[in-house]
């Protein structure tokens, strides 16, 4: 586990009457084949909102995940994105995903361009940036995650935490509504991690929305207004970060306990 | 043995010779690039195309892969002048290489879109680009650059095949060769003569397409990656 210090406090947001959630599960049903993975999913995140989903390998955390910005398709109930039903008949996938960014466990950069490139391809390509404005983007959010002197280097010249935090500033160079993290610490090691998280940590101080799948446990608690515990495709518990002090159920008591 | 060589035909031959470079490097050039393109789109459709695209370009590929450059020609050439088409020898040649290298330059550039990785396209896709500029920033650049070396090979084997265009009386070097040869027989000094030529040509090419490489290329030539 690794233990971060943020200069940064991050206050937790109170989902207030009236708001629409950035991010409405209802009864989300995902299966694979035979394989049913989701079975029945509700979650709301507030906008300003960070959740956490944790829990074991297969709980479908990824799944459900993969499913905000249509990564998968659902099979059953009822998603809703940015304001965006996923099922609706006029839903435009393009549309969404400008809105929500998300950052892998691999990266995925792109290796022939260098770190400016990759940050500012997609506002060029798909918002029409010209070459002045896509390069004072480009500093901008090099800045946000401490990579301003790397721009024009290639990802093979950078450590996993920096392709890392080179990935993040390239989803936040698309000016997202939402962004989604799916497990992006788990191939770095814990100083590489810290350096990865403290980035987080700062956007979600900066009140962005954020749904993120991780075995960080102590970031989750320390970061996230409402973690999820998922366990065989459902939510099992969800609540503060301090739920996992006092778990409700056997399961998420076993599952930290374990010590993951 | 004592063997004197003789290459005044050189001097009595000369503008023979270079006119036989020149349609050699011409017949090269025209037929590289549409060949290249015709190879790539022949990738993409194989990929990605509708089923029966896939099974046009698997017959097409094939087809041309498993059976001789020259009877292609011959086909082109003759075949078409049956039934009325006269296209030229020229053109005969020029389509017959592009058709030829197209084939062999589908399958490398196949394998240059599938060894990039998958989540980069997933990244890309999740960064709201289309299926165009996906392939144009992303897919096209690293594949060329992959197979680049298998390309190069390719090419150069296309423009060493060129050679059996005088069967249909392209006089390009190899064609300018029998005829210095048949008239002078000095077989061993002139065939020499011309092997060290395609030699010359064929390293040119070379660095040629390592030049173009180093243009196109960005990443290797600023990390100075040998290709």
């Amino acid at each position: 586990m690794t233990v971060i210090s943020m200069n940064s406090v991050h206050t937790p947001v109170a989902p207030q009457d009236g708001a629409q959630p950035m991010v409405s599960f209802r009864d989300v049903h995902k299966s694979f084949g035979a394989l049913e993975v989701l079975k029945g999913i509700d979650l709301d995140v507030m906008p300003g909102q960070v959740a956490a989903l944790i829990g074991r390998s297969g709980s479908g955390k990824s799944t459900a995940l993969r499913c905000i910005n249509g990564l998968e398709k659902i099979n059953g109930g009822e998603l809703t994105v940015c304001g965006r039903n996923l099922r609706a008949r006029d839903f435009e996938l393009r549309e969404l995903r400008k809105e929500v960014g998300i950052v892998f466990q691999s990266y995925n950069l792109f290796p022939h361009l260098t770190v400016e490139q990759n940050v500012t391809l997609a506002p060029r390509k798909v918002n029409g940036l010209d070459a002045a404005e896509s390069r004072a983007l480009a500093a901008e959010v090099l800045e946000q995650v401490g990579l301003s002197d790397k721009a024009l280097s290639y990802p093979e010249q950078l450590s996993g935490g920096q392709q890392q935090r080179v990935a993040i500033a390239r989803s936040l160079a698309m000016r997202p509504k939402l962004m989604l993290f799916d497990e992006v610490t788990s191939a770095l090691d814990p100083e590489l991690t810290g350096e990865v998280l403290r980035v987080i940590g700062k956007l979600a101080a900066g009140g962005m929305t954020m749904v993120l799948v991780t075995h960080e446990m102590a970031f989750a608690r320390q970061v996230a207004d409402l973690v999820v515990y998922m366990h065989q495709g459902r939510v099992w518990e969800a609540g503060k970060g301090t739920m996992l002090d006092d778990p409700q159920t056997v399961e998420l008591r076993q599952f930290v306990g374990s010590g993951l | 043995m004592d063997y004197v060589f003789d290459f005044s035909f050189l001097e009595s031959f000369r503008s023979e010779i270079i006119s036989g470079v020149r349609l050699t490097i011409l017949l090269t050039v025209v037929s590289i690039l549409p060949g290249f393109a015709l190879g790539t789109a022949c990738a993409v459709g194989r990929l990605y195309g509708p089923r029966w695209l896939q099974t046009a370009v698997t017959i097409y590929i094939e087809a041309i892969r498993n059976t001789p450059l020259i009877i292609q020609v011959f086909w082109l050439f003759f075949g078409l002048a049956v039934l009325g088409a006269r296209i030229g020898p020229f053109n005969a040649a020029v389509i017959a290489l592009v058709i030829n290298t197209g084939a062999y330059s589908a399958e490398i550039m196949r394998a240059g879109f599938q060894a990039i990785p998958k989540g980069q396209l997933e990244a890309a896709n999740c960064l709201a680009m289309t299926r165009r500029q996906i392939f144009w920033s992303i897919q096209l650049p690293q594949a060329a650059e992959l197979v680049y070396p298998a390309l190069v090979s390719q090419f150069i084997l296309m423009m060493l095949a060129t050679s059996i265009m005088s069967q249909i009386s392209v006089e390009e070097l190899t064609g300018v060769g029998y005829q210095v040869q048949s008239i002078t027989f000095r077989g061993f000094d002139v065939y020499l003569v011309i092997a060290v030529l395609y030699l010359a040509l064929a390293t040119m090419l070379r660095l040629c397409l390592h030049g173009a490489a180093q243009l196109a290329f960005t990443r290797l030539r600023k990390l100075r990656t040998p290709l």
